[in-house]
């Protein structure tokens, strides 16, 4: 009768607290939080003997070339000069005139865009774009835009010289990269009829948008002017 | 009056605090799940660019890292460094980079395919050294780069 009467201690668990705390200040200090945001880029296979160009050869009007020099300045040539044209002259703070310009120059002479001579032959060719994802589902536009006309035959080379600091290139590939992001976003909003596709598509209806005006930056080995003295 | 009379007596009721450690253990699960090791510690001083147009890489294991910036342990000099995990390397000494990554490569085995360069740049770092690096990765075939940066505020979610 005694026995069944005794109570079993509690275990005392107030130092529980103490030892998930220490347990949670370990890992604050050895884990970080930083998540890791960047541009992508996709490097050219490397050039067979180390004297090659291997830039192709590209029309006047098909190219878009800018150039930053060693004082941190940005020049840019859109498509063929006219005559007594000069290039256009930016500063580093003056780059949202770049992205206006790229966008121009992508869409030029495709459904949509400007017409102009001196800019980007178009392709004239309807194409379907499809995307297969990795787990072998396929992907097309809405109705619609089944067919696109794909863009141009445009090429924008990027150069900088040996001494160019490497914010200013940063800021100039963004801006490269922030014209088509803008294109693929408004073609986006257009064929799904979305505010923010960055959020309300799927990957793989981004990844489709996304095809849909392909990245066409190429760099150029920077030139060595800064050096010489 | 009695009822004034044991105030004294009455005592605060203890907190009871055994929700306290379940608590804590969901704090911490939290961080296990948002945070990552470190995995290296930077010998490199790297102020990143800030942009807007940023993509958020995924598959944080096939992620290489290579910093470049102003060596921490040598301040006099103001001479770039590269460091390629534990790995060291000055500016002449750039042509050597090619045989580091291509052993990183061999280290990741089935995902050398999906092997992606994060490469950590210093805002001051000239393009001539950038490059470099750059030919040195196209010779050892690690052609998926990343320049990191961090995200500005404005961003328009891409």
């Amino acid at each position: 009768m005694g026995k069944s009467k005794r109570k079993v201690p509690g275990i005392n668990a107030s130092s529980t607290a103490d030892i998930s705390f220490i347990l949670l200040i370990f890992f604050l200090v050895v884990t970080s939080m930083n998540s890791n945001f960047g541009l992508p880029v996709m490097l050219p296979n490397p050039p067979e003997d180390q004297n090659q160009n291997d830039d192709p050869e590209v029309h006047a009007r098909n190219l878009m070339k800018v150039y930053v020099n060693m004082d941190n300045e940005i020049m840019v040539t859109a498509g063929k000069l006219e005559d007594g044209k000069q290039p256009l002259r930016l500063k580093v703070d003056e780059l949202g005139e770049l992205r206006e310009l790229a966008k121009e120059f992508i869409t030029a002479n495709t459904p949509g865009g400007v017409k102009n001579d001196n800019y980007p032959e178009p392709k004239n060719k309807m194409d379907t774009i499809t995307y297969r994802n990795e787990a072998g589902q396929d992907f097309f536009y809405p109705a619609p835009f089944s067919n696109v006309v794909l863009n141009n035959k445009h090429v924008i080379t990027l150069q900088t010289d040996r001494s160019t600091k490497y914010e200013v290139y940063f800021k100039v590939q963004e801006a490269l990269y922030g014209a088509y992001n803008d294109l693929r976003n408004d073609f986006a909003k257009e064929a799904y009829g979305v505010q923010n596709p960055a959020k309300q598509l799927t990957p793989d209806e981004f990844e489709l948008c996304r095809r849909r005006y392909v990245n066409m930056i190429s760099e150029a080995q920077p030139i060595d002017i800064g050096k010489k003295k | 009056m009695s009822k004034f009379s044991d105030k004294g007596k009455a005592e605060m009721p203890e907190l009871n605090t055994s929700s306290l450690p379940d608590l804590i253990f969901s704090i911490l699960f939290f961080f296990m799940i948002v945070t990552s090791m470190r995995e290296q510690e930077v010998k490199v001083q790297v102020e990143l660019p800030s942009g807007t147009e940023l993509t958020k890489l995924e598959r944080k294991s096939a992620i290489t890292n290579i910093y470049i910036g102003t060596p921490m342990n040598n301040k006099e000099s103001q001479e770039a460094g590269i460091q390629l995990n534990d790995r060291q390397l000055s500016r002449r000494e750039v042509n050597n980079l090619k045989s580091y990554i291509v052993e990183e490569k061999e280290r990741l085995g089935n995902k050398a395919a999906k092997m992606k360069v994060a490469l950590k740049i210093d805002n001051n770092i000239d393009m001539g050294l950038l490059s470099d690096v750059k030919m040195q990765l196209r010779k050892a075939y690690a052609l998926q780069i990343v320049y990191s940066a961090n995200e500005a505020k404005s961003s328009t979610g891409n």
